[in-house]
């Protein structure tokens, strides 16, 4: 169990984690999401005891990283998997670090099976693709066998089938009880390895939720309709007392799961309809929203805006859905 | 018990990478080859020598004269050990491996210390005895007074030169950034302070003007300085202290 307790980080003027209070817990997957720059690497580094907070507190099973006897036998983390030195070979990368905690030297042999390098790795690290390289950092990570994972940005860089064993891999870790704590600034990836979520934009905690809860309140479904009878399918709409929302392209959205009574409608008032399917909107939309809102909020409320490093631009797909939900 | 783990994994750490044995190898085989070199035109010049030179001749120091350069691969060395850590980023890996900032730091320094003080005396014991070969009958024995204190001395010499660019690579991070300082110091700034009078009271206490005392077995004519062999390389070791203990400090306070 991973708690932070107002966990605050400031860098001069910047607010880079912002008084952020939630617990990780053990069994599950737990998605720490935010767009790029909202925080996540830093309070990952501060659970580690790399950057020391500016105020509040982070507990790993009560204690303080640096109290924690061997910690890479109680908790394992990919943090940065070019956080190696490129001239030693993976095999003495893991055995140094192996070493540090007292952890015999064959379990890295098996770490090394695990995560398939076993025929590099007497090969230097700066020779390996970032793929390999994200399998070594995770080699690293599962070193001490530890009960408590973490990963940032796992998936970054990875092809198709690194990917699908990440997800296999983080899924098996949690179900043998571990806590599994892991970032990404993709919802996609999320919604699918994730059993519990928490969001934060600019430092700030914005959601703190069970995937399940999560979905089942953002996940908006909606007809859309294409018409050339553009104005008189409105006009219809409109006296039978349906909300329409007018989008680009000359589509019409009407809210709620039902296409079968606008057909219809439209087929009564001999409306010709080029489509007319139920949609559902995905939840990187409503990802895009919770976080669109963080940097509104911010923008109004203090002063020294702008130092945003990536802001999701306002008026932008996700803040003109925000107006028909 | 933790202690004895960070010294068997910075062990593995310093003798799987290549800058080790080359920086190493570099220090050995400059100071006794230019030691060599020196002593063989020292013994050339012997007969055109006035008597006083002659009478003031030191063998022991001439045999360590390549130890002004080879003590710049030294720097290298101290300097890599320590900075590697931060321009490949391993630093975060390590420091998440042994929290402990002191363990950590005083770990890596105990065997990279171990490393040059066996590199250092080899250095310094070839230097002496093949020096004193090709210097032949003008050549010191091991045996002579103040001799066996030099050679040792210019092992610790270059031990302590090797820590005390740990300590400032602690603290400057970055290799090029150490380098930058340490080179120019030891190879320039710390000779001309020690060579031009004015500041010469000055550059003497300088940690490689003052440890590098030692080194003599027969003071020149006219030899003021205010400390002896053993007190030089004191100051030099308040140097060391000194910046090790600043690049503690500044390694316990910073983000990592």
């Amino acid at each position: 169990m991973i708690e932070l307790e107002g966990l605050t980080k400031r860098y001069d003027e910047k607010l880079a984690v912002n008084n952020l209070t939630f617990t990780v817990r053990p069994g599950v997957v737990t998605g720490f999401l935010g767009p790029n720059g909202a925080g996540k690497s830093t309070t990952m580094r501060m659970v580690l005891g790399l950057d020391h907070p500016t105020s509040g507190d982070v507990r790993i099973d009560g204690k303080r990283y640096d109290q924690i006897e061997d910690p890479l036998r109680y908790i394992g983390a990919l943090l940065d998997a070019k956080a190696v030195h490129g001239g030693r070979s993976a095999f003495n990368h893991l055995l140094c670090l192996a070493q540090s905690n007292g952890i015999p030297a064959d379990r890295v042999h098996e770490v090394l099976d695990t995560v398939g390098l076993t025929g590099v790795a007497r090969k230097k690290a700066k020779g390996f693709s970032l793929g390999m390289g994200q399998r070594l950092g995770i080699a690293a990570a599962l070193l001490g066998d530890p009960r408590i994972l973490m990963f940032d940005e796992p998936v970054n860089g990875l092809d198709p089938e690194g990917i699908h064993w990440i997800r296999t891999l983080m899924k098996s870790l949690a179900a043998q009880g571990r806590t599994v704590f892991v970032s990404s600034h993709l919802m996609s990836e999320m919604a699918l390895t994730a059993d519990h979520l928490v969001v934060i934009g600019q430092g700030r905690l914005l959601a703190d939720t069970s995937m399940a809860d999560f979905i089942a309140k953002n996940s908006r479904s909606y007809v859309r309709v294409r018409s050339p009878q553009r104005e008189r399918l409105l006009d219809v709409l409109h006296e039978a007392g349906i909300t329409v929302v007018e989008t680009g392209g000359g589509a019409l959205e009407v809210d709620g799961g039902k296409a079968e009574p606008i057909g219809e409608l439209a087929a009564r008032h001999q409306i010709v309809l080029h489509e007319l399917s139920l949609q559902q909107a995905s939840l990187e939309e409503a990802f895009m929203r919770l976080t669109a809102q963080s940097v509104e909020y911010h923008a109004h409320s203090e002063a020294p805006g702008g130092t945003w490093a990536q802001p999701v631009p306002r008026g932008e797909w996700g803040a003109d859905w925000k107006k028909g939900a | 018990m933790a202690m004895a783990h960070v010294i068997r994994s910075e062990w593995t750490k310093i003798r799987s990478v290549a800058s080790t044995v080359w920086t190493l190898s570099a220090a050995l085989v400059v100071t006794v080859a230019l030691g060599m070199l020196i002593s063989a035109l020292t013994r050339r010049e012997f007969d055109s020598m006035s008597p006083r030179d002659r009478l003031t001749l030191d063998p022991t120091f001439i045999s360590f004269a390549g130890m002004s350069l080879g003590q710049l691969a030294m720097i290298v060395f101290g300097v890599l050990v320590v900075s590697n850590e931060y321009s490949t980023g391993m630093i975060r890996t390590s420091l998440a491996a042994v929290p402990r900032r002191a363990t950590f730091l005083f770990g890596k320094i105990t065997v990279a210390t171990a490393l040059a003080l066996v590199v250092g005396m080899a250095t310094s014991f070839l230097a002496f005895f093949l020096g004193q070969t090709v210097l032949g009958p003008h050549g010191a024995r091991l045996g002579d007074p103040g001799v066996l204190r030099a050679v040792v001395g210019g092992g610790l010499y270059m031990t302590l030169i090797a820590m005390f660019s740990m300590g400032i690579a602690a603290m400057l991070r970055s290799p090029m950034l150490s380098l930058g300082v340490l080179m120019p110091f030891f190879f320039l700034i710390s000779n001309i302070l020690g060579n031009v009078s004015a500041t010469k009271k000055i550059g003497r206490f300088l940690p490689d003007q003052a440890g590098s005392r030692i080194l003599q077995v027969v003071p020149g004519t006219g030899d003021d300085t205010p400390y002896g062999p053993w007190g030089g390389l004191g100051i030099m070791v308040l140097w060391v202290a000194a910046a090790l203990i600043g690049g503690y400090a500044l390694l316990k306070k910073r983000d990592a």
